[in-house]
């Protein structure tokens, strides 16, 4: 029996089967629960792990199950897989750290466990996808297992902001999987292949590939938040702050963003995309989004959802990356993925302490925050300081490789589009960073709990120091082998330069 | 072993133990419940056996007293049978054991029990009938029994209901009766393998053509003859609800199909009829989806969407032509995945109706944490429904969609996807009430646990479906059914 | 042969008569009249068809007939009874949306 075709199934049913057994936990049975959370996460973790060796010195694991007659279900371990598996599966450790510290004392915690597995094994599935059929299927499941997580709390708000996010994410599923069967249609096949399997068609399908690209784009923007199908994600930060970290940072917006790179590479393979005429449409998309999800930004006084606004902005820098048909700006567009995931999970978990501890929901309540949560807002100034670009946390990296891939193909813009970026986000971030160091506290806070001398409880503080940590390190220690730097370098020469 | 392989022991076993069965429990209601369970249990040993049996052996074949065709009346299953008659061995354990729980008084039980019990013969009857006039003595028995079934609550309601449903079921058996007249006096046989040899093109074939889909249209409630659908399935009791969507519909349109593959497509017969279905089928998918969408109870929004998923059905008619197999299989699977989906919908809005004491959708208190079986089952079956994967309903809709783009049918294609969308909206619709509180909250009533593992276990079968693709559509292709171009031997 | 034509004829009239009046007429005891005669107008279609030639006529529609009578039988036993059940309920014999008011 080959174990290594089994252990990618097995990387997946790590988070389900703690899910389904949390699921029938009764309420009070925490500690169970919680050991089943971290055993389950550890599990993946070391599963990970040992994928990562095994890729390392050249061993192949590949999980194939019959689903439909000529189509099977494909769990493949290659490079781009494991970056993004390895990203979600270290900070769904960290974030259920945090969840079961946000929740404690909240009601229904094993329904929504339950449902934070599900969507973590969604979202492995997702990333460990070999074909376009299982991207499907996890891409769909997603959106099934985030809902609940969504309208968990059950006020009028959550279930107005669950419908909001159906609408469109349902929608983008029905355009995907139009986009698919069609593509299915006309190839016959819908395996991941480096530089796309798309070189043989004959040229009166082209148009038909230009439409397939539409409709794949479309399908994956919803959860990438690519404007004009963005207006799902403002909304949805009713949901109390481990949904939301997860789904900007790790799990949703992620999985939108990576479908694309998929698309772009493994799909249509980037030169011939850029020879269809798509790649530069999308760029200019990106683009758009960039800058409006940071206008957009600053007008926002509530904290999470100036934060949502630029998840909007952020996130399409990948899609930039991706969109210019260039190995360099590759590398800065796909570290992007780990970059922002690490300094936007940050982010939110400090908007989440700040909200638990203090009580504070809006920047302008922010006055002097930073003497009662020192390490929070130290953290979370590492992460704007991220965002904005600033050496030496890891954001700037990717703006870097960004700019250079850019000028290496000859698009100049771009340049200006990161510049004003970078601007942007520096007049919405730097502000709050001023208020909370450098103000006056105004009046006593609105809603504060004490958790003895401590700032906050160990399992709120921890985890964004941990991260923000993590994005500290990837910027320093960009060069060192294993980096998230060096990995995007190894993604960007399968595509663009191996035979 | 060989004895057993080669016996007509399973399929006799399912005709005739629910028969005998019902009679008993007429005779003896105290052991009815018990009966039940143990005759539907039995029913899916048999239905397994038989599969046994066709994969061992290709298709079965059984004269009754020895006695052949034109004169006896002969049990024949292959691939197509096998697939319908384990869907009703399915949901018929699952709606026992759900009944069991559901009809306590004396009174109801001599009354559910019996008529189930001789329906559930029926329909297995039915399924494994080689003639079209055999097929016409059990669509009446089976008719007869939903009608009875349907009212059974015995209020204003249910019996008006069940009446316009009586009408309406006895004008289509007499319009495909007239059908089987003309056939008979055309070629002499009422047998379908004869039948299929004989066939040729005239008037009275025509004539007979249209009566037939006529009558099943209107027994299988395709728009424009689904009116009677939505009263009848909503003022049942739950488990005639799931039992009347799940199988009964499925009947007539198994009779459809049947002599659709058989008898009138090899020949050519009838080839404008295709579009006239499949575009029927569209409306229905258009229509039903909107009129659930507007429902304020929960009851009706699942009948409609019955007429809605039936539409789908029919969407593969003007496919089949050039994709063949392809869109017929997705026709089997979707069909067995509604019913399970559609099953468990029923049972778990019985459940709702049985904690609250209505089941008025904008006022579900909260059942998302007191009833998370029966909120389970409910979104797992809406899952189906909205054909999203991981479930049958997805690998169905995926095999009519790669049907469609295969031929560019694109009008079929914004059906599927438009169908998928508004069935997304009117399953949300009501999953999204169910994790809030309701404006007036009231005392809740227990539910027995055995209801609640019902409707979750088919729901989960209905999503397990979607894993098990590849050796279902082995078992239905015994006996090549679906191949309608060639010669037939 | 011309007189079993005519006999099928009549039959087929028959049919399609009751099949108007099933759809017109409100009164529930009228419907189901009407779901009789389409039965007997079947009926009639089969027997007639059922001598073919100059021989002894075919059994096998008879055969037909006589299952299609049982079950008209019991269709229509149970049909008037829930027109009976209905009646006692509401007072009248006819479909709820069909009343006049």
């Amino acid at each position: 029996m080959n174990w290594d075709s089994w252990i990618p199934l097995l990387v997946v049913a790590s988070s389900l089967l703690p899910g389904l057994i949390i699921f029938s936990l009764p309420e009070d049975k925490i500690r169970l629960r919680t050991t089943l959370n971290l055993a389950g996460a550890l599990v993946k973790l070391v599963l990970v792990i040992w994928m990562l060796w095994g890729v390392y010195n050249g061993r192949h694991f590949e999980t194939r199950l019959p689903l439909l007659p000529d189509l099977e279900l494909v769990l493949r371990a290659g490079p781009l897989s494991l970056f993004f598996v390895s990203l979600s599966t270290l900070l769904w450790l960290v974030t259920t750290i945090y969840a079961i510290g946000y929740l404690e004392g909240s009601p229904h915690r094993s329904r929504f466990f339950g449902f934070f597995s599900l969507c973590v094994t969604a979202t492995v599935g997702v990333a460990l996808s070999g074909n376009l059929i299982t991207f499907l299927i996890f891409y769909e499941l997603l959106t099934l297992s985030t809902y609940p997580l969504l309208v968990h709390r059950g006020t009028e708000e959550a279930r107005h902001a669950g419908k909001t996010y159906l609408r469109y994410t349902i929608f983008g599923g029905a355009l995907l999987l139009l986009g698919t069967v069609w593509l299915y249609s006309l190839t016959g096949t819908l395996e991941f292949t480096p530089r796309g399997f798309l070189n043989g068609i004959d040229a009166q399908h082209y148009p038909a590939l230009v439409m397939i690209f539409i409709l794949l784009i479309g399908g994956l923007g919803v959860k990438a938040a690519l404007f004009p199908l963005h207006g799902w994600l403002p909304k949805a930060m009713v949901a109390p702050a481990p949904v939301s970290a997860l789904l900007h940072a790790v799990a949703v917006v992620k999985a939108g963003a990576f479908g694309i790179v998929r698309v772009v590479y493994d799909v249509f393979g980037v030169e011939f995309a850029a020879g269809l005429g798509v790649t530069t449409p999308l760029a200019w998309l990106a683009a758009f989004t960039i800058i409006y999800g940071s206008l957009r930004a600053i007008y926002q006084d509530d904290l999470k959802r100036r934060l949502a606004f630029s998840t909007i902005s952020q996130v399409s820098y990948i899609t930039l990356g991706v969109a210019i048909a260039g190995p360099i700006a590759a590398i800065g567009g796909v570290v992007h993925l780990v970059h922002q995931g690490l300094m936007k999970i940050t982010l939110f978990f400090c908007a989440g302490n700040l909200a638990e501890t203090l009580g504070i929901h809006k920047v302008s309540e922010m006055n002097g925050v930073g003497r009662r949560m020192p390490w929070t807002m130290a953290a979370f100034t590492v992460g704007a300081f991220g965002m904005i670009g600033a050496p030496p946390v890891a954001g700037f990296i990717s703006k870097w490789y960004l700019g250079l891939g850019a000028l290496d193909v000859g698009q100049g813009w771009v340049l200006v589009i990161l510049a004003g970026s970078s601007l942007l986000n520096a007049i919405y971030f730097l502000p709050i960073l001023h208020a909370a160091w450098f103000k006056e506290q105004q009046g006593p806070w609105p809603d504060e709990h004490h958790f003895d001398h401590k700032e906050t409880a160990w399992a709120l503080l921890l985890p964004p120091v941990i991260t923000a940590l993590m994005a500290l390190a990837a910027g320093l220690l960009a060069s060192l082998p294993f980096s998230p730097l060096e990995w995007a370098k190894l993604i960007s020469i399968r595509e663009f330069y191996q035979p | 072993m060989d004895v057993l392989l080669t016996s007509s022991a399973f399929a006799i076993t399912l005709i005739l133990l629910p028969l005998t069965a019902g009679m008993l429990c007429f005779l003896w209601p105290a052991i009815a419940r018990i009966l039940g369970i143990v005759t539907t249990a039995a029913g899916v040993f048999a239905v397994a056996g038989l599969g046994w049996q066709l994969q061992l052996n290709g298709t079965f074949h059984h004269p009754i007293g020895g006695w052949g065709a034109p004169l006896g009346i002969d049990l024949y299953a292959d691939g197509l049978s096998l697939l319908m008659l384990g869907m009703t061995a399915l949901v018929a354990l699952a709606v026992s054991i759900y009944s069991s729980g559901y009809f306590t008084s004396r009174d109801d039980e001599i009354r559910f029990w019996p008529i189930w019990l001789l329906l559930l013969g029926a329909l297995n009857a039915l399924f494994l009938a080689a003639d079209i006039f055999n097929l016409y003595v059990t669509l009446e028995l089976m008719g007869l029994g939903a009608v009875a079934l349907a009212a059974l609550s015995g209020g204003k309601q249910a019996i008006a209901g069940a009446m316009r449903y009586l009408l309406a079921t006895l004008l289509g058996s007499m319009c495909y009766l007239l059908g089987v007249a003309l056939l008979y006096h055309s070629f002499g046989s009422v047998d379908i393998a004869t039948l299929a040899v004989r066939i040729d093109s005239s008037p009275a074939v025509w004539a007979a053509l249209g009566l037939i889909i006529a009558g099943l249209a209107l027994k299988t409630a395709l728009f424009p003859l689904h009116f009677w659908l939505p009263p009848a399935h909503a003022s049942a009791p739950a488990p005639v609800s799931a039992l009347l969507s799940a199988l009964v519909v499925k009947a007539s349109f198994y009779i459809l199909l049947r002599l659709w593959l058989s008898i009138f497509s090899p020949q050519g017969v009838g080839d404008g009829v295709n579009t006239l279905l499949g575009l029927l089928g569209g409306i229905a998918v258009i229509w039903g989806s909107v009129q659930a969408l507007r429902q304020t109870r929960l009851k009706l929004l699942i009948a409609y969407s019955t007429v809605a998923q039936i539409g789908y059905l029919f969407l593969a008619f003007p496919l089949a032509a050039a994709s063949g197999g392809l869109a017929w299989n997705a026709v089997a699977y979707l069909a067995l995945s509604h019913a399970l989906a559609k099953a468990a919908m029923f049972l778990s809005a019985g459940n709702l109706l049985r904690y609250g004491g209505h089941d008025r959708i904008a006022d579900l208190d909260r059942v998302a944490q007191r009833l998370p079986l029966t909120a389970g089952a409910f979104a797992l079956a809406g899952v189906s429904i909205m054909g999203l994967p991981p479930s049958g309903g997805f690998i169905g809709k995926w095999l009519l969609l790669k049907a469609a783009l295969d031929q560019g049918n694109w009008a079929i294609i914004v059906v599927l996807l438009l169908g998928g969308l508004l069935a997304a909206a009117y399953i949300f619709k009501v999953l999204g009430n169910i994790f809030t509180q309701a404006s007036h909250p009231h005392e809740p009533s227990m539910v027995p646990a055995r209801m609640e593992w019902a409707a979750l276990l088919l729901a989960s079968g209905a999503i397990l479906l979607s894993f098990m693709a590849s050796p279902i559509f082995e078992l239905i292709n015994i006996g090549d059914v679906f191949i309608t171009t060639g010669v037939k031997s | 042969m011309t007189t079993a034509i005519l006999y099928a004829l009549t039959g087929i009239g028959l049919f399609s008569l009751a099949l108007y009046s099933l759809i017109v007429q409100a009164h529930l005891l009228r419907k189901i009249l009407a779901i009789n005669i389409m039965g007997s107008g079947v009926f009639l279609v089969l027997i007639a068809l059922a001598k073919r030639s100059d021989e002894i006529p075919d059994p096998v529609p008879h055969a037909m007939v006589i299952t299609g009578i049982v079950v008209a039988v019991s269709a229509t036993a149970l049909a008037l009874s829930m027109m009976l059940k209905l009646n006692t309920e509401t007072h009248h014999a006819e479909l709820p949306d069909d009343q006049q008011g």
